[in-house]
């Protein structure tokens, strides 16, 4: 489209046509307030707060709705623009619980950044909002309706990026709301867990389950030996929430945080990474030569598992049977280094940290532990681990870099990308196309699976048969890709926008450039890497050496892998 | 007195609306035949020689509307007959629909050929689930008789009636409300733009039209002596159907030429109920304004109304309370079909009724400060004009209203004034 010339306070710019207003203000420096605006998003026009005259209209226009035109004159700084503003601002906190200062959102909530902007001391508004209860009913994603500001930013995303529509609108005028068909609990509905929803919230009404208390009360145990491993995707955003520059790489500081914290040992799940490419390339190449159930399709994203399970139980055949990283690390501590430490499993608090909601469901599934013990005690998101870098006070940006504990803290480059869309994939076709053709692989970058594209495809030769491999990222492009599921030898699916980087545990805030900027980083780490394949990995070899012997093995099928089980959803029952 | 005529209400009692072979004999579908000799745009520009306006309550120049419909490039458009009359105390269409179903699907015939529309949606109101045998009898004995269906008379027009039902909310009568309905979503107005010409029902170009409004296509068509047009005023020529109601002696819908008196459409209904005196009158349905007795004289034309601060005629509503109502509880009630009526999407109008609901129950206990009648008139105006929909914009038009004509009702009580 071609420049047009628009007047935004008399102020004069020029810019894209068709162009929102609320984004045209944005270049001149203005923020129009908003709150069910979300710039990933589809206008919803719902808040109706970014409302601002337009010479020549009569009524006031939502900024989020309306695109520049030729000579369109704008004012956001009007009377009658600040009242109606305001107004709605006010109508909004009346309908709003106002536990602010103990809210997980308070210090990063959208209203209450507005209300501070709006100086909005005394309300004229009584407080009518509604004693709904808190919904605790899942292990990933706490939900207070009560805080809702029914902006639809959830709704949309669930709807839009993951094709569930989990959450939706119900009932109408001051019975309008935003809840699971029927109200049921989150985990009897098409949801996954995966928390986007938690990410476009603007407010506290959609949080993560918080497990910081229980790990503090872990760490300050002293029979208890606690350990944590990190995932690749965290030290790729964990800055954000301490003023770093967007897809900083704060690994070194991060690992002396986890120390200071109380952990006894800080490992690396990337190393699990690597593992699962063993194990999983394993699977591939098994499957390719015994003529096994293809395309073989990844099962790293806990989201995608349970997508699997509830709606698509018939490719369940297709999942890997490798565990996810978190899932083989949790079961290495728990056996391997226990051994090797003499210390009881039911000794070791096993924590993880996780840049993904979904991942607390995960570590309890009944498949993932044995002996009556659980391989992961507790799953902290990204943001839970920055709440507990705050409680102890520290500023991450002063702190020192240090390393990861050793054995169980060496990765390779292959298993630092498992954090981006196509990561996995890549990872897997450095050490499947080594492993299988016994040749050295010229190029290791695999760029055809890159990228922030929906869907990916390439074709890989191996020694002449060519491999068809595609990546999705986000559950409706997967839902999309599985359509033609069948032309491939083996898929790449993660649950989240940009893959676990974007994952739904990552700190508010996150959006589609974030994303790139965090994957950008992950790819700089693998290049920066000694090691870039899995099957190099010396801490790898040494596992199978000592302990597991061979990828697939008894012990490695016992340990490393697991099964999956068909899950009801209300839209099965109908 | 006011005097009532019959242009598109001629042939009520007149045929057997169970008959088209009746309707046929009384010149029923003489004016497809008519229309399907013309060009889709000089139909429209004869709604608009004749100046006709939307009769749903916007008050779109229809010809213009048909022309815009025209305009759009499409393979598939809609036609949708809005007759979800959800306007409280509106119950015109409801007479249309009753006494000369094929007059209204012979408009909706006509406004496909005009807009190049091959299906047409009629959305009836829940409440007239009674109808839905008559009306589908009608569609029925059309397409037997080759008035829908393939090749319509020969004139290459391929276009079929359908017949849907509301699930009951007010806020469905909205075009955009009304598409998600038909679509069978739960109906909740969309955003703005993409507008229902553009993308309404199925996402299709859509041209909704008000019952009254389709019924008076073909009769226009047929004006060849300008009947129409030398009705009424000359700023406001033709007829207008209208819903009387309330506390009058014969509450009943009148067909009447624009430029009759609010005092003289009272009178037609056998004026205010005996012994009683009036209180205000509500024009145009729970979100129209309302008239203070003073304003009986004004010409119920869109012009004088317009001028006079009232609703200019909207859905033809005319609700008459006499002074048994007081005007806050007449009030309260309106806020109470609001706060059950709105969808609930958009801040203003969901958290603005709540609150306006609150205040006027404090006005109604007489312990409100002048604080609560500012505050509740604050956001009177700001759901006016912040709403998503026409419904937010328009629900405090009768509290606006009043305001303006009976400030005496909202005077603080003297002693809430002294503490």
């Amino acid at each position: 489209m071609s420049k047009v010339h628009i007047k935004i306070n008399n102020m004069p710019l020029e810019v894209e046509g068709g162009t929102l207003l609320i984004d045209a203000a944005r270049q001149l420096g203005i923020d129009i307030p908003h709150m069910c605006y979300h710039h990933d998003q589809e206008s919803k026009a719902h808040c109706r707060l970014c409302v601002v005259e337009v010479k020549g209209q009569r009524k006031l226009q939502t900024s989020c709705t309306t695109p520049v035109s030729e000579g369109m004159e704008v004012f956001t700084d009007t009377q009658k623009v600040y009242d109606a503003q305001v107004g709605i601002l006010e109508l909004m906190l009346a309908d709003h619980k106002q536990n602010c200062l103990s809210c997980a959102r308070s210090g990063n909530c959208e209203l209450q950044t507005l209300c501070r902007r709006f100086n909005l001391l005394v309300p004229d508004l009584p407080d009518i909002s509604s004693s709904e209860p808190l919904r605790v009913d899942n292990p990933s994603i706490v939900r207070d309706p009560a805080k809702c500001v029914k902006c639809g930013r959830c709704v949309k995303t669930c709807r839009d990026v993951q094709g569930i529509a989990a959450l939706t609108y119900s009932g109408r005028s001051a019975g309008f709301r935003v809840t699971t068909a029927f109200d049921l609990p989150m985990a009897e509905t098409d949801c996954v867990l995966c928390g986007q929803c938690s990410l476009v919230c603007p407010v506290g009404a959609i949080v993560e389950e918080d497990s910081t208390a229980a790990v503090r009360r872990a760490i300050q145990d002293p029979a208890k030996h606690v350990v944590v491993q990190v995932a690749p995707s965290v030290r790729v955003a964990l800055g954000d929430e301490f003023g770093f520059a967007p897809g900083a790489i704060v690994t070194g500081q991060m690992t002396t945080a986890l120390r200071m914290l109380g952990f006894d040992k800080v490992f690396d799940t990337n190393f699990a990474a690597d593992l699962t490419i063993m194990e999983e390339g394993s699977e591939l190449l098994e499957r390719l030569n015994k003529g096994g159930k293809l395309p073989l399709i990844t099962s790293c994203s806990p989201g995608w598992v349970t997508f699997v399970e509830k709606h698509h139980p018939e490719l369940m055949e297709h999942l890997s049977t490798a565990k996810s990283p978190q899932g083989m690390f949790g079961a290495v501590v728990k056996t391997y280094y226990a051994q090797q430490m003499g210390w009881d499993p039911h000794d070791i608090v096993s924590v993880s940290v996780m840049p993904c909601t979904a991942k607390k469901f995960e570590a309890r599934r009944p498949e993932l532990g044995r002996d009556g013990y659980q391989d992961v005690d507790y799953v902290l998101t990204t943001r839970e681990l920055a709440k507990l870098i705050r409680y102890e006070g520290l500023e991450l940006k002063v702190l020192p870099e240090s390393e990861f504990d050793s054995p169980l803290g060496t990765a390779t480059g292959a298993g630092a990308i498992f954090g981006a869309t196509g990561g996995v994939m890549e990872a897997a076709l450095r050490t499947a196309y080594e492993l299988y053709t016994g040749k050295t692989l010229k190029k290791l970058e695999f760029e055809a699976v890159r990228g922030f594209d929906g869907i990916k495809e390439a074709v890989i030769d191996l020694n002449g048969t060519p491999l068809k491999v595609a990546v999705a990222h986000t559950l409706k492009n997967a839902d999309e890709l599985l359509k033609r599921a069948h032309e491939y030898a083996f898929l790449e699916i993660m649950a989240c926008p940009g893959g676990c980087i974007g994952g739904g545990g990552q700190p508010i805030g996150t959006d589609n450039a974030l994303r790139q900027k965090r994957i950008d980083a992950l790819y700089r780490l693998d290049a920066s890497l000694p090691l870039r394949k899995s099957h190099e990995n010396p801490e790898i070899k040494a596992i199978y050496e000592r302990f597991f012997t061979a990828p697939l093995s008894h012990k490695a099928h016992e340990l490393l892998h697991t099964h999956y089980q068909e899950q009801n959803t209300v839209s099965k029952i109908g | 007195m006011g005097k009532t005529v019959s242009f598109i209400s001629r042939r009520f009692g007149q045929y057997d609306p169970w008959s088209l072979t009746d309707y046929e004999a009384h010149g029923g579908f003489q004016a497809l035949r008519r229309a399907l000799a013309m060009d889709g745009y000089d139909i429209a520009a004869l709604l608009s020689a004749n100046g006709i306006q939307g009769r749903g309550g916007a008050a779109y120049d229809m010809g213009r509307k048909w022309t815009q419909a025209r305009d759009v490039i499409a393979p598939d458009k809609c036609v949708v007959c809005n007759a979800d009359e959800g306007e409280p105390g509106t119950f015109k269409d409801r007479e249309l629909l009753r006494n000369d179903p094929f007059q209204v699907l012979e408009g909706m015939i006509i406004a496909g050929w005009s807009v190049n529309a091959n299906n047409g949606y009629l959305y009836l109101r829940e409440e007239y689930a009674h109808l839905r045998p008559l009306i589908q009898n009608a569609i029925r004995q059309c397409q037997e008789a080759g008035y829908l269906g393939e090749n319509i008379l020969n004139s290459g027009l391929n276009y079929r009636i359908h017949l849907y039902s509301g699930a009951g909310a007010y806020v469905c009568g909205e075009g955009s409300a009304l598409s998600e309905s038909v679509e069978g979503k739960a109906g909740r107005p969309r955003m703005k733009p993409p507008y229902i010409k553009q993308c309404g029902v199925f996402h299709l170009p859509t041209c909704v039209n008000n019952v009254e409004s389709l019924s008076l296509v073909p009769n226009v068509l047929l004006d060849d002596e300008g009947f129409y047009k030398k009705q009424g005023t000359p700023e406001c020529p033709g007829t207008k159907m209208i819903s009387v109601s309330g506390n009058v002696n014969r509450p009943s819908v009148f067909e009447i030429p624009f430029g009759t008196t609010i005092r003289e459409i009272i009178e037609l209904a056998g004026g205010v109920t005996q012994g009683q005196e009036l209180q205000l009158v509500q024009l145009g349905g729970a979100s129209g304004r309302v008239a203070a007795p003073a304003q009986l004289d004004t010409p119920y034309t869109y012009q004088d109304m317009k001028q006079a601060g009232l609703t200019a005629i909207g859905s033809g509503a005319v609700l008459v309370v006499d002074k048994r109502t007081s005007v806050i509880g007449f009030l309260r009630m309106t806020q109470e079909f609001f706060s059950h009526e709105s969808c609930g999407q958009c801040t203003p109008c969901r958290e603005g009724n709540r609150h306006i609901t609150l205040l006027l129950d404090k006005i109604a206990a007489g312990t409100h400060t002048q604080k609560d009648v500012d505050t509740m008139l604050k956001f009177a105006n700001i759901m006016c004009g912040a709403s998503l929909c026409g419904l937010g914009e328009s629900a405090q038009s009768a509290l606006l209203s009043a305001a303006a004509h009976f400030p005496e009702v909202f005077a603080v009580k003297q002693e809430v004034a002294i503490r």
